[in-house]
């Protein structure tokens, strides 16, 4: 038995009096990928957000290396060590790239001219362009910025929401290679995914979650070769 | 080509223009910063700027009374600012922070009525009537004047006007070091640039709003400083003159865009003195009672075609 790192426990939550989440458990191994999939509305985004303290849990516990931090707010978890890029507006546009790892590196300003190097050696592209604003590079550029930049921190789980979406397949490839590099680097990654048969390739794990609650569970090989799962999920050949 | 025309259009025209474009430049500074950082329209800003210029000139009554000489305005400026960055931190802690979750119009509002508070405490303190800042008329600078006239191009210009230039130029060379250089500055335009990342970055978000405050009551404490050496007196109604000039400052350079500010700020102070001068005949070509109106219809105008400003703020 591995070390469990993040975990979410019997969670109930939402935003306002709205509740998305019914009963939600997953955890999230040392040295693993785990991807959450599931149809829009499932609260794939929503459970991730649940553990930066971004909505209003009712019932349940969200914990880091046994630790509770339920409903801690998002600077504090950041500060633990959970590093998280948004779906979308997760560069500053306006930033240099350089500028935009410094800003990354908020919580944890040591040693940044070495954290700096190591970012441009995982991602190569990003080297030529750090002086370049964030805004004027393509979406997978970005999208590399925004993994970079939460990269920046000793980050104790990275987690990634939709980082594929609306780029191309080119893109798509490098950034679930970047992915696998990432966990290599000792970093497990919990990813919510559109492209469900992709993610689930690279994940070690791979949660299904219909109407906020997790309806299966298993290895990523499992999970894609589970016949009734292919029909629902994978089907449509995102 | 330094004839009679020349003489008169830079000195009696430009450079008094110049000279009001600083001032706007600064003041509008510290607007658009509160407006791209907190996202909120400070009306206080020139009751705060008009306050620090009193405050100046009670410190160098107080230096004078104790030890009997006169400092320079700029001397006094210093502990001013102290107490004018606090007027700032308490403005926010008391009037402002309580609705930042709030719909933007609550603070706006509250911003207003912080702007009637100030300037009434100004007249309960130090009374309604006008105070001379400065006594004496100011002559223009006697090295400069020969040392044109020389090479065929004079300017008259007081050291007042050149101090404002210099300090001008030292606080904007100063302020893009901090935004460019500095963490803290970065993290200003990140904050500007995105709150919510900001948040989940873990960028300490209140640490960034005091800065803020900081940069922005230091750029309007000089503003109200070099306004009162500029015109050598201070009474209660001299920031809200400014304020609609310095708005249009900030829109006119892009609302959150520090150098937008400053490029407006200089635009609209010239546009006001040039509108002015005998461009046809010989009579002024707008009135000086219309001055201000100049600011107003330029923002008017950019607002309507060109609402993200010329460095491409936020537009709203």
């Amino acid at each position: 038995m591995t070390d469990t790192v993040l975990s979410l426990n019997n969670l109930k939550a939402g935003y306002g009096q709205t509740e998305i989440l019914h009963d939600l458990s997953m955890h999230v191994d040392a040295n693993e990928i785990v991807a959450i999939i599931g149809p829009n509305g499932a609260g794939k985004s929503t459970a991730m957000k649940s553990v930066l303290g971004l909505l209003n849990i009712n019932s349940g516990s969200v914990t880091l290396n046994g630790t509770d931090i339920t409903d801690t707010p998002a600077a504090k978890v950041v500060r633990l060590g959970i590093s998280y890029v948004p779906q979308t507006q997760n560069v500053f546009v306006n930033l240099s790239v350089q500028e935009n790892l410094e800003m990354g590196a908020w919580t944890r300003p040591v040693g940044i001219p070495e954290r700096l190097a190591e970012m441009y050696e995982l991602f190569p592209d990003l080297a030529e362009k750090r002086n370049q604003a964030a805004g004027s590079l393509s979406g997978g550029q970005r999208q590399m910025v925004a993994m970079a930049k939460a990269l920046m921190v000793d980050a104790k789980i990275l987690l990634l929401d939709e980082p594929t979406a609306g780029l191309s397949p080119k893109y798509r490839g490098e950034i679930f290679n970047t992915i696998q590099k990432i966990k290599s680097t000792g970093v497990p990654i919990m990813i919510v995914e559109q492209n469900a048969k992709q993610a689930l390739g690279v994940a070690d794990r791979g949660y299904v979650l219909v109407d906020g609650a997790n309806r299966y569970t298993g290895t990523g090989a499992d999970l894609i070769a589970d016949r009734e799962i292919a029909r629902m999920f994978l089907g449509g050949g995102h | 080509m330094w004839d009679a025309f020349g003489f008169e259009f830079v000195n009696f025209y430009l450079i008094p223009g110049l000279v009001l474009g600083c001032i706007y430049a600064l003041g509008a500074i510290g607007i658009t910063l509160t407006f791209g950082i907190l996202r909120f329209a400070n009306f206080a800003h020139g009751e705060l700027m008009m306050m620090g210029a009193y405050l100046t000139w009670t410190i160098m009554a107080i230096i004078t009374a104790v030890i009997g000489i006169t400092v320079h305005p700029l001397i006094a400026a210093i502990p001013a600012s102290i107490v004018v960055i606090y007027l700032f931190f308490w403005t926010d802690k008391f009037f402002y922070k309580p609705f930042r979750k709030a719909d933007t119009i609550k603070v706006v509002m509250a911003s207003f009525g912080m702007m009637l508070i100030l300037r009434s405490a100004v007249q309960v303190i130090w009374g309604p009537n006008q105070l001379t800042f400065v006594p004496g008329i100011a002559k223009p600078n006697a090295g400069l004047m020969s040392w044109t006239d020389d090479i065929g191009a004079i300017l008259l210009i007081p050291n007042k006007h050149l101090l404002i230039f210099a300090g001008t130029i030292v606080f904007v060379v100063v302020l893009s070091y901090i935004l460019n250089r500095t963490r803290i500055g970065k993290a200003m335009r990140a904050v500007s640039d995105s709150p919510d990342l900001a948040h989940v970055t873990g960028i300490d978000v209140d640490q960034v709003i005091r800065a803020t405050w900081i940069v922005g009551g230091v750029c309007a404490l000089a503003a109200g400083v070099f306004l009162a050496m500029d015109i050598q007196l201070l009474e209660t109604t001299m920031g809200f003159r400014m304020l609609l000039p310095m708005f249009a400052a900030a829109i006119l350079g892009g609302i959150g865009k520090p150098y937008g500010a400053v490029a407006g700020g200089l635009i609209i102070g010239l546009a006001e003195e040039l509108s002015a001068y005998p461009w046809i005949g010989t009579e002024p070509l707008l009135s000086p009672g219309y001055k201000t109106g100049v600011a107003f219809a330029i923002m008017v105008v950019m607002l309507i075609l060109r609402p993200q400003g010329l460095f491409k703020g936020r537009s709203f």
